[in-house]
């Protein structure tokens, strides 16, 4: 048995961890597990506590590459790190990346995961081909959009509750190289972000939004947008790698830290030059250069909360939650706001919603941090939101259950040998 | 165009090899995986190709127990082109206790460990003395420094490979022949899957431990410990008087 955490180090619990090799057969282990790749999911959707936990990380061959057509098939614990490394230099990027490239790629596919690129490229799951899954019974299945699609629409998005990914072949997307051309532009309410946001969807396929969480006088922010860059030569830049080397037992971020952050760092980014060539991992992945930076939580752990709102209600809902939030006086270093364009979901159970989605940072402040979140929870029920379970750890299952309306369609592909404390929290088994 | 390296691995899916594999491969090299599941290699080969589509990878399929296939095996590989490396990996690591139940585990453990990577070093050290050229790199282990309760059969093992690279280093002291004992700690691999699951701490990553060893492989090292505090683990250990070691539980 072995301690195992995922990144919001909420928990710490004994695991039956066992790696997968190649000619694994999942049926042979006794007992109930759940797949586990890098463990960045900050809840507990990748923990099964007391039982067993399938690590995936030495499945890391790749498979084949077709430099002319960009498709790349590999096992499902390849890192998204070292496919870049591989394919940015030969002309071909992941098409959808999410914020740090430590994930695998089953667990991108198992969180069907999102980008900054949503309303050009939709999520992770809009660019697999195919998916290799083996069942605990030992059956392997390959599905894909045109082949028991059923079996692949459930996978995309599906936790790790339908089976073991164990291959994956994707379609990446064509690139000049790693550079980005990028503008950096500031937004003083939510008013000014939705248009500038909107405005800028036409023309540029990345973008996202910084918002300073403590301010009480509108939601003002920065919004990065991107595009691939052509034609550019530039030496690679020196990676600059930071550690947080233990957790101090209280967290960094609080009260007396946060307000000054958040304005210091609004208004170094308004004196930056607004336009910039950036390289992909520093637009892409920013706090993948400081090595565990969930430490700087301190022992106690922290939560994300990422709700996804429709349309329709992403000005009143957020700004709800905005206010919420700057009222009770906690918040976080990174609040990212960004909007979900208008596409077809690729899972059952796929988070994005054509709308908005909140991200935020807390410290585990217990009753307090709850509290908050029963507020929240409140106002994204009544949009019709819902929460990401790549970030979940106390969602009451009343909101999981309104929010994913798929969600029965998806339990008929559950695999009966698959629990994870998030399944048990929230299916109930 | 510059010669290509050409590098033959004998146990070509150690997760070790892979890995040291993994950092030549950033050149294009020829290497020659050589295992006994062809299967098994394909997947190995698949990977070292999509990492470098300039390399060339080939597999060869034998029986590593038996002397006779042995010596066809190195020949065939060295018929194709000689080798300016070879990585002789393959081990298994045997329960000792059931090696102490029963003497077919024993001999199984000793052939695979000992006398197989023993014979085909051997082999390879032929042509490659008729050449005056290459490198010999055999895996050996830190188990094989000092014999102990829990873990002896294997380590007898490996202390034979070790008195062979030392005898071998002898011998090749007046040629342009290198061998090198590589004696890794503790690595997370296949083989050691399941003590990462009953909570053995501090395993080392394959990435490490082959970035140790192919850089002291440039250097010409003689002996390599990976990852390299285990040289100062095992000098303390090899030096801890009889009387103590013996009232240690390891
Ligand atoms: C700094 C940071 C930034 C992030 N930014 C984003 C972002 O921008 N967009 C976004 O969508 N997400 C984001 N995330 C979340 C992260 O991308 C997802 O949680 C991702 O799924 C983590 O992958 P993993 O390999 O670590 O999987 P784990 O966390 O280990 O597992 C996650 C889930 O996938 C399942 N799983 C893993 N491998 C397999 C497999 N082979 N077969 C079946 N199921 C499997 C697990 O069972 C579990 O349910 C971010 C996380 C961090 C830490
Ligand atoms: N991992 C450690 O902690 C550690 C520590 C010290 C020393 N070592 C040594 O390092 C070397 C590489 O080990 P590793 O960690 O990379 O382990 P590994 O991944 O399990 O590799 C072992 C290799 O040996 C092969 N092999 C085993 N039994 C065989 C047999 N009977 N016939 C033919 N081939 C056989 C395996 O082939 P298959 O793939 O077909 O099984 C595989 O290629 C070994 O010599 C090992 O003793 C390892």
């Amino acid at each position: 048995m072995v301690k195992v955490s995922s990144w919001g180090r909420l928990s710490a619990y004994q695991h039956d961890v066992h790696y997968l090799s190649t000619s694994q057969n999942l049926g042979r282990t006794s007992g109930l597990g759940i797949a586990y790749g890098m463990g960045r999911s900050y809840g507990d959707e990748c923990l099964n506590p007391n039982g067993k936990l399938w690590n995936t990380t030495l499945l890391d061959n790749f498979i084949s590459f077709d430099q002319a057509t960009g498709v790349l098939r590999c096992q499902a614990g390849v890192q998204l790190l070292t496919i870049n490394q591989l394919t940015i230099p030969r002309g071909w990027m992941l098409a959808v990346t999410p914020g740090t490239q430590f994930v695998t790629v089953g667990g991108a596919v198992a969180n069907d995961v999102h980008g900054k690129n949503h309303h050009m490229y939709g999520s992770f799951g809009h660019h697999v081909l195919e998916l290799t899954l083996q069942r605990t019974s030992g059956e392997i299945i390959i599905c894909s959009q045109r082949s028991n699609k059923e079996w692949f629409e459930a996978t995309v998005a599906g936790f790790g509750m339908t089976g073991v990914i164990l291959e994956v072949a994707l379609q990446l997307k064509n690139v000049d190289g790693p550079w980005l051309d990028t503008e950096t532009i500031p937004f003083s309410n939510l008013t000014e972000f939705y248009q500038l946001s909107d405005a800028s969807e036409k023309e540029w396929e990345y973008t996202v939004s910084w918002i300073d969480c403590t301010s009480k006088t509108g939601a003002k922010g920065l919004l990065m947008r991107g595009n691939n860059a052509k034609g550019i030569v530039k030496p690679q830049p020196k990676s600059k790698k930071l550690n947080v080397p233990f957790a101090l037992p209280f967290s960094l971020v609080n009260q007396l830290s946060l307000k000054p952050f958040n304005t210091l760092y609004y208004h170094l980014n308004c004196l930056k030059q607004r336009k910039q060539v950036a390289h992909y991992e520093s637009f892409f992945y920013p706090l993948d250069n400081i090595r565990n930076w969930n430490l700087i939580y301190g022992k106690k752990g922290f939560f994300q909360y990422q709700a996804a709102i429709p349309h329709h209600d992403r000005f009143d809902a957020v700004d709800a939650m905005l206010k919420q939030i700057a009222k009770v006086n906690m918040g976080s270093f990174l609040a990212v706001l960004k909007t979900f364009g208008n596409v077809k979901p690729a899972g059952l159970m796929s988070f994005p919603i054509h709308g908005a989605t909140l991200a935020l940072d807390f410290s585990n402040g217990d009753e307090r941090t709850l509290k908050l979140f029963s507020s929240l929870d409140a106002i994204v029920r009544e949009a019709k939101g819902r929460i990401y379970l790549a970030k979940d750890a106390c969602m009451p299952k009343e909101l999981f259950e309104e929010g994913y309306p798929r969600l029965q369609e998806f339990l008929a592909y559950r695999d009966a040998g698959i629990s994870s404390a998030l399944s048990r929290r929230l299916i109930g088994s | 165009m510059a010669k290509m390296k050409k590098i033959v691995v004998i146990g070509g899916t150690s997760g070790i090899a892979h890995a040291c594999m993994r950092i030549w491969n950033q050149n294009a090299v020829e290497i020659t995986l050589v295992v006994r599941d062809k299967d098994k290699g394909q997947l190995i080969a698949d990977d070292l190709r999509v990492r470098n589509p300039n390399s060339i990878i080939d597999i060869l399929e034998t029986n590593f127990l038996d002397a006779k296939r042995v010596l066809s095996t190195v020949q065939t590989v060295e018929s194709a082109g000689a080798p300016d490396i070879v990585l002789i990996a393959h081990g298994s690591l045997p329960d000792q206790q059931k090696c102490e139940e029963n003497l077919d585990e024993a001999q199984a453990a000793l052939v695979i460990n000992g006398v197989s990577p023993v014979l085909f070093a051997e082999a390879f050290a032929k042509g490659m003395l008729k050449r005056d050229y290459g490198q010999l790199a055999v895996i050996g282990s830190v188990a094989g420094d000092r014999g102990r309760k829990s873990n002896y059969v294997y380590g007898s093992a490996k202390g034979l490979v070790a008195r062979y690279v030392q005898g071998m280093q002898h011998r090749l002291a007046a040629t342009n022949v290198k061998i090198v004992l590589i004696k890794p700690g503790p690595t997370l691999s296949p083989m050691t899957h399941h003590l990462a699951s009953q909570g053995a701490k501090g395993l080392a990553s394959p990435e490490e431990v082959a970035d140790v060893i192919v850089n002291g492989m440039e250097k010409g090292k003689t002996v390599i410990y990976a990852p390299k505090k285990w040289k100062l683990i095992m000098l303390i250990i090899m030096h801890i008087p009889d009387f103590i070691f013996k009232k240690i539980n390891i």
